[in-house]
């Protein structure tokens, strides 16, 4: 059994303007114990999908697991089961960090829970924070208590609705090592982020979401061995080529250019030296998953995904 | 267990949410019906007939504790959904395995709560202008309870239903201040044209309003019986709804 089980996930919505479907029929599982990352553009379908997953919203069309309970037919034990982090910084502005811990906590009918709690509190910095109110806390802190919420009762599968979004490099730091300590005690892991160092450094599998539709699902490695293209980058100040402009990745002054192999770069190399274009910290190294998650929503490669939604790995 | 203690747990939460800031919700409402009852009362007092034997002022105070009670029970649930909506914080709740019935009675068992604290509250600033009678108390707490119960559910379908706290403020002026207004608070029924006599008879506050006076005075304009059928059906249809919307996560979970 899985962790989480999504089938034929659908979810339209009916408005004023007409219809939206944000969700087309996703499937895919989660095995136990993995870190999972589930990456898309913005309107892609992410938080639909764990709003599904969560109970926040109801599915059109479609099945969500969570341990082995129907998350409409057996809420309340799929819920058990789940600890949400959600994207918004929402609080409860009567009270103060521990007692807004221990209300989740009680919500979930853990009522003697202290020892966790501290816990929590001291493995995301909190200790000193935790009798103040939450209107007091910086954005960081106030993420932080929504992390503590979501872990309060020690749920096996944990949901990470890009949780990085705005937090500064200390509090990243700190949440990863915490989440990947859960990982590695036995926690199954849903991410959604919008960083994909981060997904590529931490997650085993990745799935992508465009439109609705899930269009990759794979390992992690897989999909970067797959997109087996070399990537040439350097910085600088003069435009590129007509033909090399087309094809290039460019942020500011720096600019990407993807090779088939080592004959490539040189021929880049060769159009770049006739064109006279100065380039500085000239660097070559394999495709990451920023290029091949651009690769991919641009429609550039087929899917594996569809053909087989039931594959699992890890 | 887990829904005890879930339920239990939300009870806590909506108590401690209005007793740290009690100054608005439990002081102040206790200050309003003061200063019904000082003005009213002194211009009043000789003028208007209520019972026999009953003078204005002792028959105004338990309709003051009684509009308090009502007004309070529907501010402390509708208040607090539509704020953990607007701000957001419901997904807390909405996340957690707290089943429909938990929701209920967290919700309804501290709007209760507040409505009798600030009845209270305003039993016993008031009650020095003229000296109390209880001639059958086990009415007082009956009505008192339902009255409460059934005003906290309402206003838990009022805060689901309402989006914003504009939508909140217009249910709050047009149907409870005018349903509490006409009920009977500030004059017995028995004193109006025949047409405003017969639509008191349908509006649910009278009858909680009547039967909770009925306790102090051991006389009223319909039997209490008739009293606690009517509230007694109100609050299990207002209940019955409430418990609906929750269980179909009406405008909750979309």
């Amino acid at each position: 059994m899985p962790a989480v089980r999504f089938q034929q996930v659908e979810k339209t919505y009916t408005g004023a303007r007409g219809t939206f479907r944000a969700l087309a029929g996703v499937s895919f599982d989660i095995a136990r114990g993995e870190f999972f990352g589930l990456l898309g553009p913005n309107g892609a379908g992410k938080t639909t999908l764990i709003s599904v997953l969560a109970g926040l919203t109801r599915a059109t069309a479609g099945h969500v697991t969570v341990m082995g309970h129907d998350v409409q037919a057996d809420a309340a034990a799929a819920r058990m089961s789940l600890g949400i982090v959600p994207q918004e910084l929402v609080f409860d502005p009567f009270f103060s960090v521990r007692d807004a811990l221990r209300i989740q906590s009680g919500y979930f009918g853990v009522t003697k829970n202290d020892a966790w709690i501290d816990e929590l509190l001291h493995e995301l910095g909190l200790s000193d924070k935790a009798n103040a109110n939450m209107r007091q806390l910086s954005g960081g802190m106030k993420r932080r208590v929504l992390v503590a919420q979501a872990l309060v009762h020690r749920p096996p599968v944990i949901v990470l609705d890009e949780p990085t979004a705005g937090v500064d490099v200390e509090l990243r730091q700190t949440l990863w090592a915490f989440i990947a300590r859960l990982n590695r005690e036995g926690h199954t892991v849903l991410l959604t982020t919008h960083y994909l160092e981060e997904a590529e450094a931490l997650c085993h599998r990745i799935g992508m979401l465009r439109k609705g539709e899930l269009v990759a699902l794979d390992r992690t490695a897989n999909l970067l061995s797959a997109s087996a293209s070399t990537m040439l980058r350097f910085k600088t100040d003069q435009a590129l080529p007509a033909a090399l402009a087309a094809q290039a990745r460019t942020t500011g002054r720096i600019v990407q250019l993807k090779a088939k192999d080592a004959a490539d770069v040189e021929r880049l190399l060769a159009v770049l030296r006739e064109a006279g274009v100065r380039v500085e910290d000239l660097e070559i190294g394999r495709a990451d998953l920023e290029d091949v998650f651009v690769e991919i929503m641009n429609g550039g490669r087929p899917s594996a995904a569809p053909a087989q939604p039931q594959a699992v790995a890890a | 267990m887990i829904r005890l203690a879930g339920a239990q747990t939300l009870f806590r939460k909506e108590i401690l949410r209005f007793w740290n800031v009690g100054f608005q919700t439990v002081a102040a409402p206790v200050l309003t019906a003061v200063m019904y009852l000082l003005i009213f009362g002194h211009v009043l007092e000789d003028k208007v007939q209520v019972f026999d034997g009953v003078g204005y002022t002792s028959f105004l105070i338990p309709g003051l504790v009684m509009m308090s009670v009502l007004q309070n029970s529907f501010a402390n649930s509708s208040s607090s959904l539509v704020q953990s909506k607007v701000t957001g914080n419901l997904v807390f709740l909405l996340v957690s395995p707290l089943s429909h019935w938990a929701w209920f009675v967290g919700y309804v068992g501290a709007s209760v709560v507040r409505g009798l604290v600030v009845g209270l509250g305003v039993f016993l600033v008031t009650v020095w202008f003229a000296p109390p009678a209880f001639a059958q108390p086990l009415w007082i707490l009956v009505f008192a309870a339902l009255g409460a119960g059934m005003l906290g559910a309402l206003g838990l379908i009022a805060g689901l239903w309402a989006d914003k706290f504009d939508q909140m403020a217009a249910f709050q002026n047009f149907i409870i201040m005018p349903m509490t207004f006409l009920s009977g608070v500030f004059y017995s029924v028995h004193s109006l044209p025949p047409f405003w006599l017969e639509a008191s008879h349908l509006n649910p506050f009278f009858y909680m309003i009547d039967g909770f006076r009925r306790g102090f005075f051991g006389t009223s304009d319909v039997s209490p019986w008739i009293s606690l059928a009517v509230v007694g059906s109100a609050f299990v249809v207002v209940s019955g709804i409430a418990l609906r919307l929750l269980k179909t996560g009406y405008k909750i979970r979309p």
